[in-house]
């Protein structure tokens, strides 16, 4: 127990760079997410196989590997630069190559939503001339993501949790990587690694508890 | 029973074909609707009805002939299309009420985000309309809430609120209980003769007789026999159609 009050301070600053890296993934996805089931039920054929194939690849790569590239690819090789901070430089890549992968399950949860939209939900809103993007927008997402709030929930769950991979993308300031290097100087600690799992829980489980509530409030009912 | 005076046809299709894969469900269809006109489809299921009044404002596409709406070949897609369906109002079988809005924002979303009316008019409008079909105090409550019939009259309030040129109605009571059919054509009869151009797909033989300038029989694809109300009804030039008339009307 001595070791979780004496390294409290570190292991919480490690802990709110997970929180950060969490907010920023939930909105990055969530927005990624749509533009990609946009594309994916689009009535243009290059953006349907455009992101058909994103999805694909990204939902089927490890997500190390994705952070992997994004900073040894396309910060190191490719330049791409957003901090002359090495350390918030990567955690915007690593911000970054997390949503790109948490975006994949966000437009496939969607993409489910979408299917349980009856047919005539689309054709009602073409008939009064809503345009392809009106409807989608007013008459179809609206209704799709009411219907997955709860698995949108689960793939928050998810990416809060795979933040603790970020080190894989280069940035070492996570709460995962503190409990690491301070388990390399005082040797494993069943207390800190405890404590960390109830802060992580302190996270997900009222995210699981509110979609779930959110899921049955805003069902629409036919 | 022109409304403005002007001659030529609001709709005209011309050798229209469309097939369902080996299905040819629309024969060579050649048909006009005149300005103002009540247009009524009867005849067996499967007959080819449904797709021809989706065909006009292009929920269906077409194989091969011509669809002319308002002087205008109707539009592939895209904005000119959303600008055509703005003007042709259509009422589902299923109604297809947007199932999270209220019965107030199912009549305002039209108006304010096709047409860009404000959305004081927009609501003031609405209620009027609701007004008329019956439906003013169930405003504020969503689609689920109301019955089959005051749907779909909401459909049709939702509809008018566009100002169409004409109205599509696809089998308007056919997913109605039986005790709400009459609420729903009583409205209809009303547009009727209000002047509204309207094509209705239906096996209610009552509206057809009371509301329809024109009877067009169409089976296995093809208009068949068209023709006043009266003359069709009481003498029908085709066996198919008096065959058909025959098993609907003797009880």
């Amino acid at each position: 127990m001595d070791e979780l009050i004496k390294y409290a301070p570190e292991l919480a600053l490690g802990f709110w760079e997970n929180v950060k890296l969490s907010l920023v993934g939930v909105v990055a996805s969530l927005i990624l997410g749509t533009i990609l089931v946009a594309m994916r039920v689009s009535p243009t054929p290059v953006l349907r196989a455009a992101g058909t194939v994103y999805v694909n690849v990204i939902r089927n790569t490890p997500l190390t590997l994705v952070l992997a590239f994004s900073a040894l690819g396309l910060s190191d090789q490719l330049g791409l630069v957003f901090s002359e901070m090495p350390t918030t430089n990567s955690f915007w890549i690593v911000a970054m190559g997390l949503s790109a992968y948490t975006s994949a399950f966000v437009c496939e949860a969607l993409r489910a939503g979408v299917n349980t939209v009856p047919l005539g939900q689309a054709e009602a809103a073409r008939a009064i001339g809503l345009t392809f993007i009106q409807s989608l927008t007013m008459i179809i997402l609206p209704q799709a993501f009411r219907a997955v709030i709860a698995p949108l929930g689960s793939v928050m769950i998810a990416m809060i949790k795979n933040t603790t991979v970020a080190t894989a993308g280069g940035f070492l300031l996570d709460a995962a990587a503190t409990m690491k290097e301070v388990f390399d100087t005082t040797g494993a600690s069943i207390p800190i690694f405890l404590g960390l799992v109830v802060a992580f829980m302190a996270l997900t489980l009222p995210i699981g508890f509110l979609t779930g509530w959110l899921a049955r409030r805003l069902a629409v009912v036919r | 029973m022109t409304e403005n005076g002007d001659a030529t046809p609001l709709v005209q299709l011309e050798n229209v074909n469309k097939h369902f894969g080996a299905l040819h469900v629309l024969k060579n269809i050649n048909l006009t609707v005149s300005r103002g006109e009540v247009l009524v489809v009867i005849g067996p299921s499967g007959g080819g009805k449904s797709t021809l009044c989706r065909a006009i404002n292009r929920l269906e596409t077409i194989d091969d002939g011509k669809i002319i709406f308002d002087g205008q070949v109707l539009p592939a897609e895209g904005k000119a299309l959303a600008r055509l369906r703005s003007e042709v109002g259509m009422v589902f079988q299923s109604f297809n009420l947007f199932a999270h809005k209220t019965i107030r924002e199912n009549v305002t979303l039209g108006p304010t985000k096709v047409r860009g009316v404000a959305k004081d008019a927009a609501d003031k409008r609405a209620m009027e309309l609701l007004e008329r079909v019956g439906i003013a105090a169930q405003a504020d409550k969503y689609p689920a809430q109301l019955s089959g019939g005051q749907q779909q009259r909401v459909a049709i309030a939702r509809a008018l609120a566009m100002d169409p040129k004409m109205i599509l109605f696809d089998e308007p009571t056919s997913a109605l209980d039986p005790e709400m059919v009459q609420e729903v054509l009583d409205v209809m009869i009303g547009l009727a003769r209000d002047g509204m151009t309207m094509m209705v797909v239906t096996h209610e033989m009552g509206f057809a007789r009371r509301a329809a300038n024109r009877v067009v029989f169409m089976a296995d694809g093809q208009i068949v026999e068209e023709n006043t109300p009266d003359e069709f009804f009481t003498n029908a030039q085709t066996d198919r159609a008096r065959d058909f008339l025959s098993k609907i009307l003797t009880h």
